[in-house]
């Protein structure tokens, strides 16, 4: 699974974002990058709903105790 | 020793039985002139082998009678009867031969009070979770918004596993689900569903688990009212949905739980927010920040327009107060000026040499001068003498 930041970040910052803006007390300066912020995330979480598959996978443990993630249906 | 009796002479014709003989034959006899049968009573005597079977006898006012329960058949019980219980058992009267004893081979107990024994355990392992704390509203932890992970605690074949990926991929499929399997039912089943549990905690990324089963008969349940189920439910580190699969009865791994669903779909649905409602979300965040950035432009264009106005204005009032101050002095200089006098019908006497004639002793007779009238000068003479 990757690192970085999830669709729940991008998704909540974005919330934040917004708040932020229609709040409405920030220079024009911090608004403006505020608002490119936004829409970056705004795209990444659209990109991550629209690539979504969905996977299954098995995690088993080893006689040591070790864990094994294998796809469950081959 | 010829007094003595012999025994053999007086015994039957077909000689004397043995032991093992009788308590044979009288098994037979018996097992086959009594069928197994419900036998009710007061339970007594009870006492367990370290093999795990039960012993005990049936007693009622005038009679008792020595039973015995194998593990086989005692294991699907919850809990050892207490000593005085009404019961019902279905029972083969049987012969002990080793101890020539009459007694019955139990294959079910039932209490006389329905469900009593499994009530009664239940009821306990409760007040043990209760009493360490596991039951407290307080501890039930909100399930994420957005799972990346769902770990999905079931068996390999269940009906559960195929209901919990179809909601899934259907509501989110941006979570990757897991399974950690573990049978649900049978003799092995509380130690699977333990040990799969404790697994949980060292799956990376893991956001919220899913535990259970499809619907079964109420021994099937029985595994989900294991106290030590029910604590490793407790000792999950990720919020767990419980889904065992039963309407009516809540078990200990339901009343554990962050949250308990009725059916394996209903958990996967409490655990996933739906695709289609998160993007109408992110369609309402993308206008309110389009709206935000052209409130903004609104505001600075509104800004600009209204320094521009101020400006004239300023420029305006200083240019008004300009003009005011240059007539009130074009005003002033007006009066000071002779000509202004002069357009009111004076005029100025001036000699040759340009000197102002001002008294009677400037002029002699006869003696020519100009006279500046408001419009330009006109040569002039006093009269002679």
């Amino acid at each position: 699974m990757a690192e970085g930041s999830s669709f729940a970040q991008d998704l909540e910052r974005l919330e934040v974002i917004v708040r932020k803006l229609e709040a409405g007390d920030l220079d024009l300066d911090d608004a403006l990058k505020l608002f490119e912020e936004g829409v970056d995330r705004l795209r990444g979480a659209r990109a991550r709903l629209a690539a979504a598959e969905a996977k299954v996978k098995q995690v088993l443990a080893d006689r040591a105790g070790t864990l094994k993630i294998d796809d469950l249906d081959g | 020793m010829g007094n003595a009796l012999d025994l053999f002479a007086a015994a039957s014709s077909e000689g004397a039985w043995t032991v093992s003989e009788v308590t044979r034959r009288a098994r037979a006899v018996i097992e086959n002139g009594l069928h197994p049968m419900w036998v009710r009573g007061e339970l007594t005597g009870f006492k367990q082998h370290k093999s795990g079977h039960w012993y005990f006898a049936l007693r009622d006012e005038r009679a008792q009678v020595r039973c015995v329960m194998f593990a086989k058949y005692n294991s699907r019980l919850p809990t050892p009867p207490t000593e005085g219980l009404q019961v019902f058992v279905l029972a083969r009267p049987t012969m002990y031969e080793e101890r020539g004893e009459f007694q019955l081979t139990v294959a079910e107990l039932l209490t006389s009070d329905r469900d009593g024994l499994w009530r009664a355990a239940f009821q306990k392992a409760k007040a043990n979770l209760e009493r360490d704390g596991l039951l407290d509203p307080a501890r039930k932890r909100p399930l994420p918004r957005f799972p990346r992970r769902i770990a999905i605690v079931t068996s390999r074949d269940g009906a559960a596993l195929h209901d919990v990926r179809v909601v899934v991929a259907r509501r989110w499929p941006l979570a990757q689900l897991v399974l950690v399997p573990a049978r649900v039912q049978g003799a092995e089943a509380e130690n699977e569903l333990c040990r799969a549990l404790r697994l949980l905690g060292r799956i990376r990324f893991l956001d919220v688990a899913i535990v259970g089963r499809g619907g079964g008969s109420q021994d099937d349940l029985w595994t989900f009212n294991s106290e030590r189920v029910a604590r490793a439910v407790a000792d999950v580190p990720v919020p767990v949905v419980s889904a065992v699969g039963h309407e009516t009865d809540i078990t200990l791994c339901d009343l554990v739980a962050d949250v308990r669903a009725p059916t394996p779909s209903a958990a996967a649905a409490a655990a996933t927010p739906d695709r289609d409602e998160v993007e109408a979300h992110l369609g309402h965040l993308a206008e309110r920040l389009a709206q935000c950035l052209e409130r903004r432009a609104e505001r600075v264009h509104e800004r600009v327009t209204r320094c521009g106005e101020r400006l004239e204005g300023a420029m305006g009032a200083q240019l008004e107060r300009a003009a005011g101050r240059l007539s009130e002095h074009a005003g002033r200089l007006d009066a000071l000026s002779p000509l202004a006098v002069l357009s009111r019908g004076y005029s100025i006497a001036r000699d040759a040499h340009g000197h102002v004639l001002r008294r009677l002793a400037d002029f002699g007779p006869g003696m020519t001068f100009r006279l500046r009238v408001t419009d330009g000068e006109v040569p002039a003479r006093t009269a002679e003498r």
